[in-house]
C-alpha cells in the first residue's frame, strides 16, 4: 500500500522516494521471496484462465474466455454469496465474543494476561484436522452433547446439529475465535489509560468514557481482527466438508474440487483468482477505513 | 479409486520420494515397442506406482527375490493423481502403473500403454475367464485386473428395521431413516444410484437421463445426514447413519468393526469396478513389467488382497482357495462373478465425462 496521499507536495514526495531507496537492501529479501512465491504463483493462476482444460488436467494452449463466463452461472455465484455470508456471520460473532474477551484480558494484572492469552493461543498447538474431527465427535446425534442433553433430561430424542451450516459458523467461529482475540487484546491493551481517566474525570460515565473514548480507539484493532477471521472462514473447505457433511458447499471446496475432481485446472484457477481479488478487496477496504480511524477524518 | 481415497500422510510422504527417485530413473527413452522375451530381466530395474497401503508391504524385496530385477514401489492416492503424473511427461519413470478399468481405457486411447506380451505372462490363467471381457479393455490387451468389486447398500439391520433391497430405499427413505443415510460424492458413484433406480445405465451420455438423475439427486439431498466418501462406514459403526452407499470392499471395514453391519447389491443393479495393472510404452523395463504383472496374477500372490484388503480378486485359482471363514464373515467376498457380471462395467466417456462433472457441481452446490 502507499503512503503517499494525494495532498503530498512534489519535496514530501521526493524525500519519501529517497527514504524508500535507502530501505532498498532491507526490503529485497524479503520482496524476492514474495516476488517468488506470491506474485508469479498469482500470475499463473491469471494466466490459466484464459486456457481451454486438458482432459486429465492442465491445459490445452487454446485461449478462451469460457472460465470467465462460467464464473457468472447462478450456481457459482450463488456459491460465492453463501460463502461471503457464512464467512460475515463467523466474523460478527467472533467480533461479539471476542471484544468482551480482549477487554478483560487486557484488564488483568500482568500475570494473569499472561495466562489468558496462552490460554487463548493453546488450541493451536493441536493439529487442525483433529480439533475438527472433536467437533464431530461433540455434535454427532451419538455424540457427546447429545448425550448430555439426554442424560439432563432436557430432550429424549438426540437433536441433529451435525451436518448442518449452523454447525459449519460453529466450526469456523471455534477455530477462528483467537485471531480475533489477540490483534483487539494488542490495541485495547496499548491504550493510554490516562485518556480514559481524563474522560472521567471530566464527569463522563464509565459507558461513556467506553464509547467515546475506548471504542473508537480499539476499532482498528477491532478491524484487523476482523480480516483476520474473514479471510481463512471464507476460504475454508476442510469445515464444510467435515462438519457441514458436504451439504453446503463453499468456494474453497469449489477450488478444490476443480482441481482435484474435475480435472479442470482453468476453471479451479479462476475461481481461485477471484477468491483471491475479494480477499484483497476487503483488505484495502479495511486499511482505508483504519487509516481514516487513525488519522481522523481528512481536512481539505 | 474406490480404494485408496483415504488421505493417507504416508502416500504423500512416499510421493515426494517418488518424484525423487523417479527423476534419476530416467535415461535415454527408446522407442523399445518390441518386447525382447530372451532379456535378462535381472539387469532391469523397475518402478511401480500403486495406491498405498494396497499391497503387501514387503512386496518389492518379494518380488526381488523371486526375479532379481531392483524393484521401487512408489505411491498414489487417487487415478486422477497418477494419471496427472503420466500425461506431464514423455517419460514419466514409471514402468507399471496400477489405475482404474476407465483410466486405463483412457491412457490406452491416448497411445501410452504397452500392449501386454501374453507370453510372458502365463499366470493369466488364473484369471476367470470373464476377467477377459471387460468393456473397458476387451481381451486384456493393455491392462490385467488387480482387484474388482460393486457398489450397493451398506447397512445395519437393527436401525434399519428392514433389508433395503433397491436405490429407492435410499434415495426415497421411509421417514425413520430420514437423516440417517449417506451417500458417495465423487466422481460416477454419485449419480449411480439414481441412474440405475431410473433404469438407465452408469455409462449414460443422455442429457435427459442425466437431468433425471439430477431432479432426483436433489430431492434426495435434505434426507441425507451427510455426503461421506472416507467414513462412511465408520458413521454405521457408532450409529449416525443405517444405511450408506459403499464400495462393498469398504463396508467390510465397517463389518469387521460391528458384524451386524451387512452389504447388498440393489436389485436395480449397480456398477463393475476393477482396478487394473498397465505397463507404460515408455517404460525401458517392459520386460520386467511384464513379470511383475505375471507375478502380481500368481493365486497365492493375488490372494493377498482378498485376505488382508477384503476386495475380491478376479484370480479364480486364488478365490477358489480362500478360506471359507473369511466369506462368512465378509459376505461380500462371497459375491459370485457371475452376480458381479449382472453388474454394468464403468467405462471412460472421453470428452463426455464433463457432464458428471457438472451433475455433481449442480447436486453437491445447491441448497
Amino acid at each position: 500500500m502507499t503512503t503517499t496521499t494525494p495532498q503530498a507536495t512534489p519535496a514530501v514526495r521526493a524525500h519519501r522516494a529517497r527514504r524508500g531507496l535507502a530501505a532498498a537492501p532491507f526490503l529485497a529479501p524479503g520482496m524476492l521471496f514474495l516476488i517468488v512465491f506470491m506474485a508469479i504463483p498469482v500470475g499463473l493462476l491469471a494466466f490459466y484462465t484464459f486456457f481451454k482444460r486438458g482432459r486429465f488436467g492442465g491445459l490445452v494452449f487454446e485461449f478462451t474466455l469460457d472460465n470467465w463466463a462460467k464464473l457468472a452461472e447462478p450456481l457459482y455465484v450463488g456459491v460465492i454469496l453463501q460463502s461471503i455470508g457464512l464467512a460475515l456471520v463467523v466474523t460478527l460473532l467472533a467480533l461479539l465474543l471476542g471484544y468482551p474477551m480482549a477487554y478483560a484480558i487486557a484488564g488483568l494484572s500482568p500475570k494473569w494476561r499472561t495466562v489468558a492469552l496462552v490460554a487463548v493461543v493453546l488450541p493451536f498447538w493441536t493439529n487442525f484436522l483433529i480439533r475438527t474431527y472433536a467437533w464431530i465427535l461433540l455434535l454427532n446425534n451419538a455424540g457427546f452433547v447429545n448425550q448430555w442433553l439426554q442424560a439432563i433430561g432436557l430432550t429424549d430424542e438426540p437433536i441433529s446439529m451435525l451436518y448442518t451450516p449452523q454447525a459449519i459458523v460453529v466450526g469456523l467461529l471455534y477455530m477462528y475465535l483467537p485471531l480475533m482475540v489477540l490483534p483487539l487484546y494488542a490495541s485495547l491493551q496499548q491504550l493510554d489509560p490516562s485518556l480514559r481517566e481524563a474522560a472521567t474525570n471530566l464527569g463522563a460515565s464509565p459507558w461513556r468514557a467506553f464509547r467515546t473514548v475506548t471504542l473508537p480507539l480499539s476499532l482498528p484493532g477491532a478491524l484487523t481482527g476482523c480480516i483476520f477471521v474473514f479471510v481463512p472462514a471464507m476460504s475454508n473447505f476442510v469445515i464444510p466438508e467435515l462438519i457441514g457433511g458436504g451439504k453446503t458447499v463453499m468456494v474453497g471446496n469449489l477450488v478444490r474440487d476443480q482441481f482435484y475432481e474435475a480435472r479442470d485446472w482453468p476453471f479451479g484457477a479462476t475461481l481461485a483468482l477471484v477468491l483471491t481479488m475479494l480477499l484483497v478487496v476487503v483488505i484495502v477496504i479495511q486499511a482505508a477505513v483504519s487509516r481514516r480511524i487513525t488519522e481522523g477524518p481528512r481536512r481539505g | 479409486m474406490p480404494t485408496m481415497r483415504r488421505i493417507s500422510i504416508a502416500a504423500a510422504g512416499t510421493a515426494a520420494l517418488a518424484l525423487a527417485l523417479t527423476s534419476c530413473a530416467g535415461g535415454d527413452s527408446g522407442d523399445g515397442s518390441d518386447i525382447d522375451r530372451t532379456a535378462d530381466i535381472s539387469e532391469q530395474t523397475l518402478t511401480v506406482s500403486i495406491w498405498a497401503d494396497y499391497y503387501p508391504e514387503d512386496l518389492a524385496e518379494q518380488f526381488e527375490e523371486a526375479t532379481g530385477v531392483k524393484t521401487t514401489i512408489v505411491n498414489h492416492a487417487t487415478n486422477e493423481d497418477v494419471v496427472a503424473k503420466l500425461t506431464a511427461s514423455s517419460d514419466p519413470g514409471i514402468d507399471v502403473a496400477f489405475v482404474s478399468g476407465q483410466y486405463a481405457q483412457a491412457l490406452a486411447e491416448q497411445g501410452l500403454l504397452q500392449e501386454l506380451d501374453k507370453e510372458l505372462i502365463p499366470n493369466e490363467s488364473n484369471l476367470y475367464p470373464e476377467a477377459m471381457e471387460l468393456a473397458y479393455d476387451e481381451g486384456n490387451v493393455y491392462s490385467e485386473p488387480y482387484a474388482w468389486g460393486t457398489t450397493g447398500l451398506c447397512y445395519r439391520p437393527d436401525l434399519t428395521g428392514f433389508d433395503p433391497t433397491s436405490w429407492n430405499d435410499l434415495l426415497n427413505p421411509v421417514d425413520e431413516l430420514v437423516g440417517k443415510t449417506t451417500m458417495l460424492s465423487t466422481d460416477r458413484w454419485l449419480a449411480l444410484p439414481a441412474l440405475k433406480a431410473a433404469g438407465y445405465s452408469v455409462n449414460t451420455t443422455d442429457d435427459a437421463e442425466l437431468d433425471d438423475a439430477k431432479a432426483q439427486l436433489l430431492e434426495t439431498k435434505p434426507t441425507l445426514l451427510a455426503y461421506d466418501d472416507t467414513t462412511f462406514y465408520s458413521k454405521l459403526v457408532s450409529g449416525e447413519a443405517a444405511l450408506v452407499e459403499a464400495w462393498d470392499g469398504w463396508c467390510n471395514y465397517g463389518i469387521a468393526e460391528n458384524p451386524d453391519i451387512t452389504f447388498v447389491v440393489p436389485e436395480e443393479g449397480a456398477d463393475l469396478w476393477v482396478d487394473t495393472m498397465t505397463v507404460l510404452k515408455s517404460s525401458e523395463s517392459k520386460e520386467a513389467a511384464m513379470a511383475f504383472i505375471n507375478y502380481i496374477l500368481d493365486p497365492e500372490v493375488q490372494a493377498w488382497v482378498a485376505e488382508n484388503i477384503l476386495y475380491k480378486v478376479p484370480n479364480q485359482v486364488a478365490m477358489e482357495d480362500l478360506d471359507p471363514t473369511l466369506i462368512e464373515a465378509y459376505p461380500t467376498l462371497g459375491i459370485t462373478v457371475d452376480e458381479l457380471f449382472e453388474q454394468e462395467v464403468i467405462v471412460d466417456l472421453g470428452e463426455d465425462s464433463l457432464k458428471y462433472v457438472d451433475l455433481n457441481a449442480e447436486v453437491l452446490a445447491t441448497n
